[in-house]
């Protein structure tokens, strides 16, 4: 981590306390979140890394959200993130599952072993009941020496009852062996948090206080398991019987001859959600006719009664690719819907406990190309939107596989908007051509995949990850998230989508775009053997996907052109928008290498296929 | 035999992990030497899903076939 962590890295001096919820993923953290601090909520790029956190207040205390984690340690930016929240806090809210407890209460033991203020908000309990799971509160807050409250987030049962609770926080019954080994060390540091973290062998805490790090953290973890496995021997009482209606759910999602149907029937719905409803009813409303039909008309008149439209500011401000006109109608009439449809899906399927079982599924195909299962996420998002896949590409677990998928999302998969013309256009030609663009496709995918795991050093991490049980998604919980996630990606995106659009415009502007058009065309009639007209397609399809893609409906293709044009335009670069992003999220020599990789790619493989069939 | 090895609801005992880093982040799921697991799951050249006290998790193969067990 950087030096921007030396301080105290949420730098607040207001003197309010820091509530800080911590929780494994997927434990309901956020409906305490949300339920406590109401509308006011601040979700941002924790300093220094590009994992979000959300801080709200509650009464006179500010609290925060954490990364979910299954222990305070830095095996990732999560983790680190996480860590950092918690060391900073006045009072911890452990948030734990009441079916799981043998996974979270590490964490949990690991907080009191930091010896910090500790409230337990035991979450599910009413599934846990209902599955025979039986926890004795009471002797599980005599085991760990802090208080316990019985909830069931997702109905709101106890969520004021654990922050009436907050005061009666306290510091638990920490391992012997640790509170053998910590007062040597606060001799030289002064925090007993900070004093574990050095004791489990974390570098960076043990650099801030200028000491080395120690190396206890596998006896220590050993030693917490062992206690963990005891107090849930002790309060626990689980059903000798399984067979449960969620548990077979979630075994025919990995049965082999279910779970390629289960798959297929997922992609299918969200294909129609996102792909049908959302890209084509909703666009159609919110792109066509409020903001093409009203918006623009509106703003150019609006404008264009201060100054002429023609001008070199009315073209950038109103123009074709006008900031006001495009860009606004860009962001809100096409990618806000299609953010939300996608996210919407998303929460769905993350809080029904699929996605993991879908990376277990496809893992076996990802490692051929040097990822693990996880990189399923950001494929799918990429396939809404380039930019949003891009940045969930944060999710997995090392920077060659970030490379990797970015890579891919970059160079073969089409976005949600190109995908409705490159369908369209395939219907014209048929089945069987359909299947060979497919293939030529899916090909360039493996190919580029394999090359880069190849050729990029070091080694990409296995699929480590936990399958947590099948539950049926709250709607209140999946619209929350997904606004949280738009309006955080909105926020992100704009900016370098309005920066791309001004520098199409200075380019209109300037003539350049015009000398772009002129300079493409041998290689559109020459090589691709494509009409002249052609290259018009593949110059907007540097600004938006789709439009280079709807430019080549105009024209009058062979059906062999069309897959040629189609291959073409698909792998072609990645939009303005896009480029903006890969710029940010992976440096601008792997962004321009992905660019210039794509003009190479789409015009080497549409221009061969173009040789070898026309 | 290791991990990888077991089929769909055979159970084992693991006897080793020889990876440091991946000792560490398995005794957090709760997964260590003497843990005895069950084959949930089996996805054909991929990874294998173990079941164990209330939990469940996927391994990928490349770290299944690193964990020895017994039977």
């Amino acid at each position: 981590m950087g030096s921007c962590c030396e301080a105290s890295p949420l730098n607040l001096a207001t003197g309010r306390a820091k509530l800080v919820l911590a929780g494994n993923p997927n434990v309901g953290k956020s409906i305490f979140f949300s339920a406590w601090s109401g509308l006011y909520v601040d979700v941002s790029n924790f300093p220094g890394t590009t994992v979000e956190i959300t801080q709200g207040r509650v009464g006179e205390d500010d609290l925060f959200d954490t990364p979910g984690v299954y222990g305070v340690s830095a095996f990732n930016d999560e983790e680190r993130v996480a860590r950092d929240m918690i060391l900073d806090a006045d009072t911890v809210i452990n948030v734990v599952d009441a079916t799981h407890l043998e996974r979270d209460l590490f964490l949990t033991q690991q907080l009191i072993d930091m010896a910090l203020p500790l409230v337990v908000a035991l979450n599910f309990c009413d599934e846990a009941r209902s599955r025979g799971i039986e926890v004795d509160v009471s002797a599980l807050e005599h085991e760990l020496g802090v208080p316990v409250i019985p909830t069931a987030a997702v109905s709101g049962s106890g969520l004021s009852e654990v922050y009436a609770t907050v005061p009666r926080a306290r510091v638990g019954r920490a391992l012997p062996e640790v509170e053998a080994a910590v007062p040597e060390l606060l001799n030289r540091l002064d925090s007993r948090a900070d004093a574990l973290m050095v004791l489990e062998g974390d570098a960076a805490i043990a650099d801030r206080h200028g000491v080395e790090p120690l190396g206890e953290r596998e006896r220590l973890y050993t030693l917490r398991r062992q206690r963990v496995n005891a107090v849930v021997a002790a309060a626990v009482t689980r059903p000798d019987h399984g067979g449960q209606l969620r548990d077979r759910i979630g075994r025919l999602c990995l049965e082999p001859l279910t779970a390629v149907p289960i798959l297929f029937a997922v992609l299918w719905a969200c294909y129609q959600l996102v792909g049908i409803v959302i890209a084509g009813d909703v666009v159609g409303v919110t792109e066509v006719t409020l903001m093409q039909g009203h918006y623009e008309p509106w703003i150019r008149a609006l404008v264009g009664a201060h100054l002429p439209a023609a001008s070199a500011l009315g073209q950038i401000l109103i123009g074709e690719f006008g900031l006001l006109t495009m860009t606004v109608t860009y962001l809100f009439g096409l990618l806000l819907p299609l953010v939300l449809g996608f996210y919407i899906a998303m929460s769905i399927l993350e809080d029904s406990g699929y996605l993991p079982r879908l990376a277990t599924l496809v893992d076996r195909l990802m490692t051929g190309i040097g990822l693990n299962g996880r990189a399923i996420i950001p494929v799918i998002l990429g396939f809404g939107c380039v930019q949003l896949g891009t940045i969930t590409t944060r999710i997995l677990g090392s920077k060659r596989e970030r490379t990797i998928a970015t890579a891919i999302l970059n160079f073969v998969v089409p976005c949600s908007a190109q995908l409705g013309v490159i369908a369209a256009m395939l219907a014209t030609v048929g089945f069987g051509l359909s299947l060979v663009y497919g293939g030529i496709i899916l090909l360039c995918l493996a190919l580029i995949g394999t090359a880069l795991h190849r050729a990029l050093p070091g080694q990409s991490t296995a699929l480590l990850i936990d399958l947590p049980p099948m539950r049926l998604p709250r709607l209140s919980n999946v619209l929350r998230k997904t606004f949280v996630r738009t309006f955080f990606f909105m926020k992100e995106a704009w900016p370098w989508f309005a920066v791309g659009a001004l520098g199409v415009s200075i380019l209109q502007v300037s003539g350049g775009l015009g000398l772009w058009q002129k300079a493409l065309a041998p290689l559109t009639e020459g090589w691709l053997k494509l009409p002249k007209e052609a290259s018009t397609a593949f110059v907007m399809g540097l600004v938006r996907r789709d439009f280079g893609a709807a430019g080549l409906t105009q024209l009058a293709l062979s059906p062999w052109q069309v897959v040629v044009a189609l291959v073409t335009i698909t792998l072609f670069v990645p939009c303005i928008a896009s480029l903006m992003i890969l710029f940010k999220e992976r440096g601008w020599k792997e962004a321009l290498a992905i660019w210039g990789g794509s003009w190479v790619v789409a015009f080497g493989v549409g221009g061969v296929l173009a040789q070898l069939v026309l | 035999m290791s991990l990888n090895d077991l089929r769909r609801g055979q159970s084992a005992t693991i006897a080793t992990i020889a990876d440091e880093m991946l000792r560490v982040q398995l005794l957090r799921f709760g997964l260590g030497q003497g843990t005895r697991v069950c084959c949930h799951a089996r996805i054909p050249f991929g990874p294998v899903v173990l079941q164990y006290g209330g939990q469940e998790i996927a391994l990928g193969r490349d770290i299944a076939r690193t964990i020895p067990v017994n039977r």
